[in-house]
Formats: C-alpha cells, structure tokens, sequence
C-alpha cells in the first residue's frame, strides 16, 4: 500500500521532470533569446552584451537548465522580463483569483452533476434522462467562449442583470471577486458539469446491470435502499479518476474563459506572457499548471486507493 | 483471374460493412441528426466558393453594421463586410484544418501506439512517460507555445493540431494492441514464422483499427473545439480569412448593438461540432464500443 502510494507521487515527479524538460527545450529553440525579445531593435553591440551577461544567458543551456531547476525547487521562478519584477510577485494575486473561481466552480459542479448524473440514470431513456442528457450534451460540447459569449449577451446584455465583463484589479478582495464571479462560475461549471454528470450516469447504470445489484432487488431490498447501500458507492467510486482528469482537462477551457470575462487570473496570464514573449513567465506558468494536472490525478489515484477495500491487498496496480 | 475474384469480394464486403455501419448509426434520431449535419457542413463548404453573394474580404465604409436585410442575410460585420459570406465560407477553413489534422493524428498515435503494445518493455516505458507528460500540459497552453514559435499559417495549424491530439490517440491504440496481441492468431502467426510488419499489417491493424477509428472521430471535435479557441484567442489563423472563431472574437465587442455578427459564427461553429459529437458517439455505438466512461483527454 505504502509502496504503491509511493510509487505513484514518484510517477508524477517523473512527469514534472518530462515537462520541465520540454518547455525549457520549447522555449530555448523559440526564435531570439529573452535578450533581443527584450531590447527589441536595439539588440546589438553592448547593450546585447550586458543583457546577455545579466540575465546569464552566456553560459550553456544545460547549466542554465541546472540552476533554472533548482530555484524552481525552492519557489524561486526569477524575474518576468516585461514587468521587471519577481515572477513570484507577479503569480500570487492570479493564483488566488483563479484558485477562487475554480473552487466555485467544482463545489457548484460536483454535487450538482452527481445528482444530475444519479437522475439520468435511474430514470433512463424516461423524459427526465431526455431533457437533462440532451442539455448536457449541449452545454458539453459548445467551446467555452462560445457559451460565455452568449451568456453574456442574454444575461448581461438583453436582460441587464449582471455586469458582462469582470473590471477589477488582479489584487481584488475576496467580497470584490465574489460579486463579479457569478458568470464565470455559471459558464466554466455548466462544462464541467455536463462531463461528470455524463460519467455518473453511465457508471450508475452499469452497477445497476450487475449481479449483485441484480441480487439485491431479488432480496427484497426496497429501490431507494437498494440504491444508496449498493449502487451509489459502487458507482461513485470509478467516477472519481475521471473526475479529475476532467478538471485538469478543463484547465484548457479556463483561460479561455477568463480572456472572455477578462478576469486576471492565471489563464489571462498564459495570454498575456505570451503575446509579450514574457518567456521565463511562461515557463512558470507551464510548471504550475502541468503541476495541477499532476496534482489532480495523484489525489484522485489515492483517494481511489483509499475507498477501495480490494486495492489496499494490491501491490502494484497497472 | 482466381485472385482478382477474391480481392473484388473482399472490396465489396468492406463497402457493405461500411454501408452496414451507417446504418446502424441513422437508425437512431440522434445519429441520424449527427450525420445531417456533418453531411450539410460538408456539401455547405465545398459549394461555399460559388454561391457566396459577396466578396468575403471586401471592406466598405457604407455598409458598415447593418442589420440583417434582403442583401445582407445576416447582415453586417464593423468592416462592412456580409456575415453570411463569411459565416458559410468559415466551415471550409474549420473543415480543412480539422479533417487534416485529425489524419496526421490518427496516423502518428496509431502506429506510434501499436508499436509501443507489440514492442513493450523499455522503449514502450519511456515512450509513455514521455507521452504522459506531454497529456499533462494543458493543451491551450502547449497550442500557444508551437503557434508563437512557429506562426499563424494553416501549414503551422494542421501537424501542430495533428501532433497534439495524437497523444491520446497512442494510449488507446497502445492498450487495443496489449488485448490483441495475447490472441492465440498472433501467437500462430508468429509460429508460421511471418515478421513484424505482417503481423502489424495483417493481425494487429483489422482488430484495433475500430477503437483507434472511434477515438479518431471524437478527437475531430475536440480538434474543432481548439482550433476555434485559437482563432478565438487570436492565435489561430490570421485575418481577413473567413473564420468562426476570428468572426466572434471581432464581433464580441460590438455585440450589445450588432448581435447578428456573432450570432451567425456561433450557430455555425456549435451546430458543426455538435454535428461531430453526435455522428461519433453514433460510429462508437454502432462499433460495439462505449466511451462514455472516458474521460477527455
């Protein structure tokens, strides 16, 4: 058990290795250097010289790599180039606005889409299962700026009940983001919504089909015990995987909505480094999401690890 | 004489199963709904150039944000440029790009992962670690990256989309494979002394073909999907061509007023990728397999 939690957290470090590796290779061979990036058309002679020797781009890549790492290890990811100050200080209040907007967000969607999910599949092919699949399969499909779009063109534009566009500062207080958040949190949960409830529902009817479920109704058992003792756990439990992997999917769809709603967050951040070439940001921020992603699966791994009983006896799980 | 008999039956069972699995898919509202629209988007974005009422780059000072009319459908863009001329010619852009894209994926992840379940061992390791990490950077993110190193040209677009949704692609053909490949047939074929490529060609291919076909198909919408959230975002392809995404992004700001210039592109766009989805999960069910429990990767 021990062995196999463990070996898992060193997979995922291994993985953060691969993607340090290849944005630091991604960001090496991009064209121009942080320095002519930088100075722009006064890259040349001295001023090309004193740059490259500040920012230490003189000395081969793998070393740079080397020492790049091992700040990275102890939080230090240098400086951005177009703000001139630490990445740090530039990361933190974006942080916290995206860490906002996306625990809304899950704590709004998960409830709601295995109740969603739990309906569907009880009710299957009846009209509730109709109506909220065919909703589901809608909201899940449509690109995320598509549906923030039209969100803010009825709510905020034909029906005037929310501001459409979110114009606080990136150092906003808590109360001040939770007023602005609510159409952000409606367009990123409707998404992420659909794909759990969708997964829910095909689990729930496949505990449903089994022997022992099966079993249980020819006990006797009445239906709603029947589905709280033996379905719900059961069906629950596969969920979680791909629960997780749904919300580091959705990463993706973040950014997307928050250029949308123009809230400075992190996605906005990805944006914006990038248009300026800001390339040490960007590599900052690649660690921090592909973390995420990392982060993500590992606590779903484990807490799957946790609630199942037949996994615990296991070694190793392919 | 006797071979070509052979060949020609074989070619007409394939045709037949071909026509035997869209059946299957249309016997079902929602397939049957799927493939209409796909159908209508393909035939709209071959004919697109030629019933065009206008130019799709002209820009005019006096036609500026009309209001849909006779002349103009869908009226206006802020260049004065007609939304419906842009609207039905952004499909053939969004078609083009995706279609290929989705071929170069197909291609790489099938063979890279049919390669990794037959060889295993190390090689197999390392290939996955490696593709592992490159699932776990957001897409958006990796997308940017290749567009701002390499430009904003469709010939960038296509293996740049093609490569990156290829990954998940070699996940599935890898596993295909690993069930494959512990079949009695294969163990015989390699009795009988046939190499490598011949097994790969003619044992391994026919039977993990289906599921890296499905996968295919729902990664053609997701392709679609991010396509479009590039342009979107402006890092797609460049303008004045014809695109949904570009078109939104443009009209966004002027919406409270023209709504019609953003209306158009989003029909457009979200009918086109429903369309995908519903035609796909219809091939997955008439395939025999189900996707539902996956997760979007």
């Amino acid at each position: 058990m021990l062995l196999l939690i463990l070996k898992r957290i060193g997979l995922g470090l291994i993985t953060l290795f691969i993607v340090s590796l290849i944005t630091f290779v991604g960001v090496e061979v991009l064209p121009g250097d942080a320095c002519t990036t930088y100075l722009e058309r006064e890259a040349y002679g001295a001023a090309l010289d004193a740059c490259i020797k500040r920012l230490g781009l003189d000395v081969p890549a793998y070393e740079r790599y080397l020492d790049w790492a091992s700040n990275v290890m102890r939080g230090d990811f240098g400086y951005s180039l177009s703000g001139e100050m630490p990445i740090n200080e530039v990361l933190g209040p974006r942080v916290k606005n995206s860490l906002v907007l996306a625990s809304v967000s899950i704590l709004i969607g998960i409830p709601l889409a295995i109740v969603l999910g739990i309906i569907t599949a009880l009710w299957r092919d009846k009209l509730p299962d109709i109506m909220i699949s065919t909703i589901t399969i809608f909201s899940m499909t449509i690109p995320e700026f598509i549906s923030a779009t039209l969100l803010i063109l009825i709510v905020a534009i034909w029906l005037g009940w929310l501001p459409g566009i979110v114009i606080i500062p990136s150092d906003a207080t808590f109360y001040e983001l939770l007023s602005n958040i609510i159409l952000p949190v409606v367009a990123i949960s409707m998404i992420m919504t659909a794909h759990m409830a969708r997964m829910v529902r095909s689990s729930v009817i496949q505990v449903m089909a089994s022997d022992y479920v099966q079993m249980a109704i020819l006990k006797g058992v009445p239906y709603w015990k029947m589905v709280f003792r033996h379905v719900l756990p059961n069906a629950l439990l596969p969920a979680i995987n791909v629960v997780a992997l749904t919300i580091a999917w959705l990463l993706g769809g973040v950014v997307v909505t928050e250029v949308v709603f123009n809230y400075p967050g992190l996605g906005r951040l990805v944006i914006e480094s990038i248009s300026n070439r800001d390339l040490p940001v960007v590599q900052a921020l690649a660690i921090i999401l592909a973390s995420i992603y990392v982060g993500i699966n590992l606590i779903a791994d484990l807490m799957t690890l946790m609630l199942n009983p037949r996994l615990k006896s296991l070694q190793i799980r392919k | 004489m006797q071979s070509n008999l052979v060949t020609d039956d074989k070619q007409k069972n394939k045709l037949e199963k071909a026509f035997e699995i869209l059946k299957t898919m249309a016997s079902k509202p929602s397939g049957l709904i799927g493939l209409t629209i796909v159908l209508f988007h393909v035939v709209l974005a071959l004919i697109s150039p030629y019933i065009a009422p206008y130019d799709y780059k002209a820009i005019s000072p006096n036609t500026m944000l009309l209001a849909p009319s006779a002349e103009h459908w869908f009226g206006t863009d802020s260049l004065g440029r007609d939304v419906f001329t842009r609207t039905i010619l952004g499909g053939r852009t969004a078609l083009t790009v995706t279609f290929f894209g989705s071929l170069i994926a197909l291609l790489w992840g099938g063979l890279l992962g049919i390669f990794c379940g037959l060889v295993g061992g190390k090689i197999d390791d390392v290939v996955m670690r490696v593709v592992d990490a490159f699932l776990s950077i957001p897409w958006i993110l990796a997308m940017l990256l290749i567009v701002s190193l390499l430009g904003t040209s469709t010939e960038v677009l296509i293996p740049a989309l093609g490569f990156f949704y290829g990954k998940g692609i070699v996940r599935v053909a890898r596993a295909a494979t690993h069930d494959v490949i512990a079949k009695d047939f294969i163990v015989s074929a390699r009795a009988r002394g046939h190499s490598n490529m011949s097994i790969i060609w003619n044992e391994i291919i026919p039977n993990v073909r289906d599921a890296i076909l499905v996968e295919g198909a729902m990664r053609w919408s997701w392709m679609l999907l991010g396509f479009s959230s590039l342009s979107f975002l402006g890092f797609g392809v460049s303008p004045p061509t014809p695109d949904w995404g570009l078109m939104i992004s443009n009209a966004r700001g002027l919406m409270s007023f023209a709504y019609w210039s953003v209306i158009a592109p989003i029909v457009g766009l979200s009918s086109l990728i429903i369309g995908i989805n519903l035609t796909a999960d219809a091939f997955a069910k008439a395939l025999g397999i189900d996707r539902s429990t996956k997760a979007p990767v």
